[in-house]
């Protein structure tokens, strides 16, 4: 099963049988209070950095969420796509819980873009599935409903069993259907990411869907953050987990992605992990030279 | 062991999260002939206002706060009868819950950990708490402040429906509302009309603590 994302110079194809497919989290106000007085002025300079540093750090799809507090949601994402679109063939991730600011971001985006997000409530995917369908574009879907973020594996495969029904309703492909299984932190609740990991199980082995989570929440109120997310993630992979919205500019974290890659057989004969060995050699031989001159 | 010794084991265990020894020591004391209060109001608050302390330093992480948190409550558990027996005051009663249309509550559940810690009566409405919920909250258990919680820019703006109903409701001036969830600022909150807000469990102690005192000294001036 495939998921084909594209912008008008670029094809991503997030599958089972695919090298991971990284989705840079980086553009998102959320916790970042000068980005978001920024944005609130329409200064947009900022988001220009995120996407050359995170393409730089191996990001292979951006996502964008303009959720900023009291200002025009819709016409701010818009805005943003324009301008990554303007520097960048990398496809999008159009990242909102507002209706609006999907419609408009998927009227401005140029190719298929991945939607973040759809929750299980029957009234929200009324709302985002014919939107979806309209344009074309691939969802991302989260198994909890009306009464909460459910707490079993097994519970939230009743979720995806609704999802899943309703997508094929709406005659959207489920090639186009990516799951989010739902990360929580570990800081929390000890048992939060066995239960995720169960649930990437479980999903792929009755539908072998694509999923995608936001890695970086399994280690919120913890110290140290980028080993448990670098440790996080080849687990989740090796569970069948294809794609992440996750931090793209701790090399350590990529460096992991990459070499889980190799080694559950999604990079054949080690020729991205060889590739970027010698880039990665290159570069440090130009530094060495430049310092010697 | 001397009360003093008990006071400084429940202090120390507490800090570490030793939830059996906490329970342990909490019924050696009252056994011993100390009152709950003293128990509560020596012991384990000023426990976990130093766990506060630590990690709005940075020096303790959510999972410590949370084992020491849930130490407290135990031992909270088993003085919470003896301490309505004697009549001991509580800090306050905090009315609590995530807005309409959100589900996310691992922030809420820590808040309301910290509050306990801090002696705070709570009342924890659950997620999905609509405006008539919130009112009959305040209808039944009158307390002194009302948490909202919310996660997403898409249920934030319940915040000012609920202020709206509840000052509808006549209820504005009876409680103090706060607000708070990732995406929530100090801005969001001055304009939807809430009286405080806090980024993070410990600080949310911190302003509930003194926005209740500056209502009592209002009261009585």
């Amino acid at each position: 099963m495939h998921t084909v994302l594209s912008s008008p110079g670029q094809t991503v194809t997030i599958g089972h049988d695919q090298p991971f497919c990284i989705i840079g989290e980086r553009i998102n106000p959320t916790g970042r209070k000068k980005f978001q007085l920024q944005l609130r002025e329409g200064d947009l300079s900022a988001i220009e950095k995120d996407v050359v540093d995170q393409i730089a750090g191996g990001a292979n799809v951006l996502d964008v969420n303009m959720g900023v507090p009291l200002t025009d949601e819709p016409a701010l994402l818009s805005k943003a796509i324009t301008l990554i679109q303007s520097i960048t063939d990398v496809p999008i991730c159009i990242d909102s819980s507002i209706i609006e600011a999907l419609q408009a971001g998927l009227e401005t985006y140029q190719g298929k873009a991945l939607v973040n997000s759809v929750t299980g409530e029957d009234d929200r995917m009324e709302l985002v599935l014919p939107l979806i369908k309209k344009h074309g574009a691939a969802i991302i879907a989260l198994p909890n409903d009306e009464t909460g973020i459910p707490a079993t594996a097994a519970e939230r495969m009743v979720i995806t069993e609704k999802i899943v029904r309703a997508v094929e309703k709406h005659g959207i492909p489920l090639e186009d259907l990516v799951i989010d299984p739902l990360a929580m932190t570990v800081g929390a609740d000890p048992e939060a990411v066995k239960i995720t990991l169960e649930t990437i199980y479980l999903i792929r082995e009755k539908w072998g869907l694509n999923m995608t989570l936001g890695a970086s929440n399994i280690s919120f109120g913890l110290p140290y953050r980028h080993a448990l997310n670098a440790a996080f993630l080849p687990a989740a992979m090796s569970h069948g987990l294809t794609s992440a919205v996750m931090d793209c500019r701790t090399p350590l974290i990529v460096e992991s992605v990459r070499a889980a890659d190799l080694l559950l057989g999604l990079d054949p004969w080690g020729s991205n992990w060889i590739t970027r060995f010698r880039a990665m050699e290159a570069a440090k031989t130009a530094a060495a030279s430049e310092k010697g001159v | 062991m001397t009360h003093d010794d008990i006071i400084k084991a429940l202090f120390d265990e507490t800090l570490v999260g030793n939830a059996p020894a906490v329970l342990e020591l909490t019924k050696t004391g009252i056994a011993d002939g100390m009152t709950p209060s003293t128990i509560l109001f020596d012991a384990l608050i000023p426990a976990l206002e130093e766990v506060g302390a630590r990690f709005e330093r940075g020096d303790f992480f959510v999972p410590e706060m949370l084992v020491s948190g849930k130490a407290m409550s135990g031992a909270l558990a088993f003085l919470r009868p003896l301490l309505a027996e004697t009549g001991a005051e509580t800090v306050g009663t905090y009315l609590m819950g995530t807005v309409k249309g959100d589900v996310h509550d691992i922030g809420k559940n820590l808040v309301n950990i910290m509050l306990e810690g801090a002696g705070f009566n709570v009342i924890d409405l659950g997620v999905q708490v609509a405006p008539e919920k919130f009112i009959a909250g305040i209808l039944e258990h009158k307390p002194d402040i009302v948490g909202m919680s919310a996660f997403l820019t898409t249920t934030m703006p319940m915040f000012k429906v609920n202020i709206h109903e509840i000052t509808k409701a006549g209820l504005r001036d009876q409680v103090i509302i706060m607000v708070g969830g990732a995406p929530v600022t100090q801005e969001y909150a001055d304009v939807v009309g809430a009286d405080g807000f806090a980024a993070d469990a410990s600080t949310a102690v911190r302003i509930a603590k003194d926005l209740i005192a500056k209502k009592r000294a209002a009261v009585s001036a």
